[in-house]
């Protein structure tokens, strides 16, 4: 036990004196958690909404009228021709454009039905999708209008069957994105931090030729390697905390459930990670090999962790891929303590999932880990 | 001239004898691809919603069989209270459900009028909103078929057409993304990293003792990288054509142009940040923890920048990866030329001369 403290001493004194790094593995995270949290939305708006009307009536401005009074759109230009408009969406100049063809009121009085065109920039699927949906929902609604006028004014016609939804928006009712991002961007700060660290840091006494030194002390394996890795799990906790505060103060993310309960969870979190840094140590022999393996690691976790993007949207070999990633279950386990107020009842599973990567990850690498080459 | 290629072979093997690292320079790319290309979608589909009917009647059988025939929704099961709602939720698998009134069938005869709640778990705001804007869709169609034969005056027909991506794959836009992200990392953290190492295992002084003039020795660490990053962008467009069928409308010459000029603008910053850190460690912290999401978040890669907060925006301008997705979105998928593109182009030969001039002045020949 006393040497395992010396060496936590010796490592954690390593660090502080390291005034160039400290920094780096404190501010930046933090930093990027305040900024790049609010990057992070799939919400559409400002779409750059252009026109071009052949019709120039009534109905038609009516129509562009509503188009103005939106606030998901900005009204870029009107085109006098098709073409200019296309030219402007090939530039990036518009994202969205509107064309109204002539005899576009005369059609609706006399023929009773009129059509519209609607260009949208579509390399961003769901984004134009999103868009498309917008378009119509405010067309329908001036089609509605005119329904409801003409109902008034014949009594005869029939009324045909409307069912209503009802959208009710639970636990985020304003839909703030960042309510959703910021405890899932914690995660992915708090993992990467904590890997790259702990992957690069018994490779770099490798590197170095310091490792054999300690090699020949008595100092036992295990004592070694908890010694080692006991600085970067405070590390990971402490960022987790100040990012929680960030979270609660700045960002005004509610957190119902437990406190505990995340502690818990990131406590054995930490440590599957650590297991990893751990290991991909002891399969490489340079600090570059180390980051890079890491990295691909970490991208791959990352893209499908349904962080960003859903899993249930994924295939289903991909969502059973998804099965073997930690951070898949942190993210989720956040996520649901903090603003569902889950219990542990309910994130056991996840719990137990970790717990057992943690003994497999640690194990795997205390077994691997030599102390003669 | 001669020593400076023997300098680069040098360096060319040195990189190469390293299997492992060669293996994930090259997997890496192939890897992140596939998983775009076929695993990674923002679109939502498959979303397990529960139902409470508390009417049961052959109308909201009807509906309930539409909502499960779409490929959106998958019903995970039926609820009987209110009560249970919260508790599905917490559960976290199920994230809506549809709550049909009391007498939803009678109610659409009498009043021919029948509403239905659609709770959604908001704590993802963008799948709660696309589960409420799909419902609305499904019933809308069911709303037309019961209302077949009733001739409803005064409509407006609208025709939507998606330009550069008809079928809306989401790969189009992850492609132009993925390559970004790729070269942007490989050119500027293992730049940084392999000169930093040099210094950190003090053979760096040994190089700068050596005839070669300190410029051409920092040229010579970069090219084999240069090659490397070329390699790289080939096979993912490659494998975006052949695999994804992603079309490439514009001209491949400047395509190759462009992502040169791109690795090159990276190269020089990896060069830049290698001139601060003094350690590997510290050259990685920086690459890594500084430019990976930066680069991912912050370049509209993965979230649309347009809906972003205005200083964020701003901030967005001095990414390079922003500028390089504008550029192959507009060749790759719009097929534009340089006279669309010289902005872009401009602004990233800025950015490589700025990164350059700025490590000229940070670069210390003799090392303390």
């Amino acid at each position: 036990m006393k040497t395992i403290i010396y060496i936590v001493q010796k490592e954690f004194k390593q660090i502080m004196r390291n005034k160039g790094m400290l920094p780096i593995i404190l501010v930046l995270p933090l930093l990027q958690l305040l900024i790049l949290s609010n990057a992070a939305t799939f919400e559409v708006k400002n779409i750059q909404f252009s026109y071009v009307n052949y019709d120039k009536t009534t109905s038609s401005n009516a129509l562009l009228d509503r188009f103005r009074a939106s606030t998901y759109f900005n009204i870029v230009e009107d085109f006098p021709s098709k073409k200019l408009a296309d030219d402007a969406m090939e530039k990036g100049r518009v994202e969205v454009i509107l064309e109204i063809p002539r005899n576009f009121e005369s059609n609706l009085v006399k023929n009773e039905t009129a059509d519209l065109a609607v260009y949208i920039n579509a390399i961003d699927g769901a984004k134009a999708g999103v868009q498309n949906v917008y378009v119509n929902q405010i067309i329908r609604s001036y089609n509605q209008e005119i329904l409801i006028n003409a109902y008034q004014q014949n009594q005869q016609l029939t009324r045909p069957i409307n069912i209503e939804i009802i959208p009710s928006f639970w636990y985020n009712n304003t839909l703030n994105y960042k309510t959703y991002m910021v405890p899932g961007i914690l995660v992915l700060l708090v993992t990467m931090i904590t890997l790259f660290l702990s992957g690069m840091n018994i490779v770099r006494e490798k590197e170095m030729g310091t490792l054999e030194q300690i090699n020949v002390t008595p100092i036992k394996k295990y004592q070694f390697i908890i010694g080692k890795l006991f600085p970067f799990w405070v590390l990971g906790m402490l960022i987790l905390t100040v990012g929680l505060i960030i979270a609660k103060l700045i960002f005004a993310i509610p957190i119902i459930g437990n406190i505990a309960l995340i502690y818990l969870f990131s406590s054995v979190y930490i440590l599957v990670i650590l297991g990893m840094g751990l290991l991909i140590s002891n399969f490489t022999d340079t600090q570059q090999q180390a980051m890079f393996i890491a990295w691909f690691f970490v991208v791959i976790f990352i893209l499908m962790s349904g962080l960003f993007t859903p899993i249930e949207s994924m295939p289903i070999w991909a969502q059973n891929m998804t099965l073997f990633n930690p951070i898949r279950y942190f993210v989720e386990v956040i996520r649901m303590v903090m603003l569902k107020g889950s219990g542990f009842s309910d994130i056991s599973r996840q719990f137990f999932i970790i717990c057992f990567y943690a003994f497999l990850m640690n194990g795997l690498a205390v077994w691997s880990y030599k102390k003669t080459n | 001239m001669k020593r400076f290629i023997g300098f680069v072979k040098k360096e060319f093997y040195h990189i190469f004898r390293d299997r492992r690292s060669m293996f994930i320079l090259f997997g890496m790319p192939i890897a992140q691809i596939m998983l775009f290309g076929f695993a990674i979608t923002n679109e939502i589909n498959n979303v397990e919603i529960a139902i409470l009917d508390k009417s049961k009647d052959a109308e909201t059988t009807m509906i309930i069989n539409k909502i499960n025939a779409s490929k959106y929704f998958n019903i995970e099961n039926e609820i009987i209270s209110e009560n249970q709602i919260e508790e599905v939720f917490k559960k976290g698998k199920v994230k809506a459900v549809l709550v049909f009134e009391k007498d939803f069938a009678k109610n659409l005869q009498a009043q021919k009028k029948g509403s239905i709640q659609v709770i959604s778990d908001a704590t993802d705001p963008n799948t709660a909103n696309t589960i409420t804007n799909y419902t609305q869709a499904i019933l809308q169609n069911y709303q037309q078929e019961l209302n077949q034969g009733i001739e409803s005056p005064y409509q407006i027909k609208t025709q939507s057409q998606m330009y550069y991506n008809p079928e809306l794959k989401s790969v189009f836009n992850f492609v132009p993304g993925v390559m970004t992200v790729i070269l942007m990392l490989v050119s500027a953290m293992m730049t940084s990293i392999s000169i930093t190492r040099e210094k950190e295992l003090g053979t760096m002084e040994i190089l700068l003792v050596s005839p070669l003039k300190p410029f051409l020795v920092i040229i010579g660490k970069v090219f084999p990288y240069i090659f490397l990053s070329i390699i790289n962008a080939i096979v993912i467009i490659v494998l975006s054509i052949f695999v994804f069928n992603v079309p490439v409308v514009g001209s491949l010459f400047l395509l190759g142009f462009e992502s040169i000029l791109f690795i090159i603008t990276s190269l020089t910053l990896g060069v830049l940040i290698s001139t601060i850190a003094q350690t590997q460690q510290a050259a990685l912290m920086i690459s890594l923890m500084g430019l990976m999401l930066p680069v991912i978040l912050l370049s509209g890669f993965i979230f649309p920048l347009s809906s972003m907060p205005l200083p964020l925006q701003v901030i967005s301008n001095i990414i390079p990866a922003k500028w390089f997705i504008i550029i192959l979105k507009g060749i790759m998928l719009k097929g534009v030329g340089i006279a669309q593109l010289w902005k872009e182009t401009g602004i990233l030969i800025f950015m490589a001369l700025f990164f350059t001039v700025l490590s000229i002045r940070n670069y210390k020949i003799r090392l303390e």
